[in-house]
């Protein structure tokens, strides 16, 4: 089971919103099929998103991907740390694997998300 | 690997498991209008008749001239072990290997190619090579715009026309591109105008991606790179150099004076200046842009058993993986004539190659007095390497009369800028460590008897501007 506090893309992002604050990250599902992570690419803080737009891309030995913005806003913080250490988002991926923070501009835009049962049926189903 | 064609009851084969009646319907998406309808292609002919018409259009070629044509393609003596070693079999090819791995020797000599650019150009990261200078130039132009996110690119006038149109071409897809004008007159004619670079920079509508300038320029002429790139960080842009590769064996590296991006043709390393190429783009960055640069990029490992390897490495930015995101999808790179700079740099090494580069100077200095001698000066006053414009009345006329007289009086400028009236009466003239004392003599002979039977243009010696103003330290490797 995935955290339940948090809700899900399709495209096997999570977010947490706190008050207008989100937190963006990769599923622990992602992490391991995208396999070991070698680059995170990243937006600085300052740049604005749609719901469901590319806001970096995630590079791993076997593969290239988008990451989708689950929530319109601006972004307030990218997480440096992955620069150094782009492995945080193997090993911790609901943690300090996290990818940016945002300010949301559309908290309702939340309740279009999957919720942990969803997100746990969707790969389940593979 | 052997070449079997495919026979008719292979193609039959084929198009039945595709369950379609003929190669044509593999076609059907393009539109008819679209499609070729055939090629005019003359009928084949006995193989002797063939060769003797092929002989008589090589014999067309003028192989008498004394050539002083240089514009962007510089001939150089090149030791016999280059085309000797490049007549090797498993070099035959343009490819990077699509199983690369397997290939170690390829991939060493491509990274023995990156490494010697890198050296040469005082830069991290050096691409497997493009197909020539211009696309190189217009590649580091896109990378600019990735890196920064920004769509204006601002290009020195004074980079070779050519790369110019090139970069239109790569630039018609929205990017915006604007010239930075020369310097029309006064010490520093010819040369990227400075002050406004700085006006083009502050024009706040649209921020600057990259600034291109060229070291030295279409001209010949040294320019200001380190003002110029100076100008472009402090507005957030990067800069590109524009760079002949030779030339760096005295002038100072594009690292030396900040570029993020170095571009330029790899040509005049060991490559002959064969009629419309084939070329080498040469393309090198600092490691913060490496996830920007297009093509193969081939780094050093360690195998299993520990013993040195070869891999192809990010390759996560290229087509194969990123589809249309990829870095570029015009990055096949020309892995033969990368492999003969690689050998030619290795052969002549660090002091051939200053050697080189300081002949083509010495050379060029003593061309620059025997035509001020015979009646052309030079037309920019400004510090030069081993190319500069003379002023030559009527010259596209007088270049034509002196290939009769057995002389390539290098490029008429009006034929590569027919809309700058400035140019309009200028010969661009290069030396090279080949050009040799006879051949100056015979092109200021020539030269004197046209200038004087076209009557009274001869400008006096009052007109003329000074000779020798020497490359400023700060320019020098």
């Amino acid at each position: 089971m995935v955290p339940t506090d948090l809700r899900y893309t399709k495209d096997h992002e999570w977010v947490r919103v706190e008050g207008d604050e989100a937190t963006v990250g990769i599923t622990d599902y992602a992490a391991k099929q995208l396999g070991d992570i070698v680059f995170v690419e990243l937006p600085d803080a300052g740049r604005t998103f749609e719901q469901h737009a590319t806001f970096g891309v995630v590079e791993s030995v076997k593969a290239v991907s988008d990451l989708f913005s689950p929530v319109s806003g601006e972004v307030t913080e990218a997480n440096a740390a992955l620069a150094g250490a782009p492995e945080l988002v193997n090993s911790d991926p609901f943690g300090e694997g996290w990818m940016i923070r945002v300010k949301v501009a559309g908290p309702a835009e939340v309740e279009d998300l999957l919720d942990a049962a969803a997100y746990d049926a969707l790969i389940a189903e593979g | 690997m052997p070449y079997g064609p495919h026979a008719p009851d292979d193609r039959e084969r084929m198009l039945a498991a595709l369950g379609i009646a003929s190669v044509d319907e593999l076609f059907a998406d393009i539109p008819e209008g679209l499609r070729s309808s055939g090629l005019n292609l003359p009928e084949p002919e006995p193989e002797l008749q063939l060769a003797a018409r092929l002989q008589g259009l090589a014999a067309r070629n003028r192989t008498d001239l004394a050539s002083f044509l240089g514009a962007g393609v510089y001939r150089h003596w090149t030791p016999a072990n280059v085309d000797q070693l490049l007549l090797r079999g498993e070099w035959y090819t343009a490819y990077t290997p699509y199983q690369p791995e397997i290939s170690q020797g390829t991939l060493q000599s491509i990274y023995e190619y990156e490494s010697l650019v890198a050296e040469l150009m005082d830069l991290d990261v050096v691409s497997a090579s493009h197909y020539d200078g211009a696309a190189a130039t217009a590649e580091a132009a896109l990378m600019a715009c990735r890196a920064t996110r920004r769509e204006r690119v601002l290009v020195s006038h004074a980079i070779h026309p050519h790369y110019r149109a090139t970069l239109r071409a790569y630039f018609g897809g929205g990017l915006q591109l604007d010239e930075i004008p020369v310097v029309a007159d006064g010490p520093d004619a010819g040369t990227t105008d400075v002050a406004a670079l700085e006006r083009l920079l502050a024009d706040g509508d649209a921020p600057v991606a990259g600034v291109i300038a060229g070291q030295p320029n279409f001209y010949g002429l040294i320019e200001p790179m380190e003002e110029i790139g100076r100008l472009a960080h402090s507005a957030g842009a990067l800069f590109v150099g524009v760079v002949e590769p030779v030339s760096l064996a005295v002038l100072a590296p594009p690292g030396a004076y900040g570029a993020d991006i170095a571009a330029g043709e790899g040509q005049p390393l060991g490559i002959a200046p064969q009629y419309g190429g084939p070329f080498l783009g040469l393309l090198a960055s600092t490691d913060a842009l490496v996830r920007q640069i297009p093509g193969r990029l081939v780094g050093m490992t360690t195998d299993l058993e520990g013993k040195r390897a070869y891999v192809m490495t990010l390759r996560a930015r290229e087509q194969d993986i990123r589809r249309d995101k990829a870095a570029s999808n015009i990055c096949t790179n020309q892995a033969l004539l990368a492999l003969a700079a690689s050998i030619y740099l290795a052969t002549i090494g660090p002091h051939g190659l200053r050697d080189v580069a300081a002949l083509g100077a010495a050379k060029a200095a003593e061309l620059e007095a025997a035509l001020a001698d015979a009646g052309a000066s030079r037309l920019h006053p400004g510090p030069y390497l081993n190319e500069f414009a003379v002023t030559v009345p009527r010259a596209r006329a007088v270049h034509r009369r002196l290939l009769d007289r057995g002389v390539l009086a290098g490029l008429a400028l009006a034929d590569a800028e027919p809309d700058d009236p400035a140019l309009a009466d200028a010969l661009l003239v290069c030396a090279t460590e080949v050009t040799t004392s006879d051949e100056i003599a015979r092109f200021a002979a020539a030269l004197r008897e046209e200038l004087a039977s076209d009557g009274s243009d001869i400008p006096d010696a009052g007109d003329r501007v000074d000779r020798g103003a020497a490359i400023p330290s700060g320019a020098s490797r």
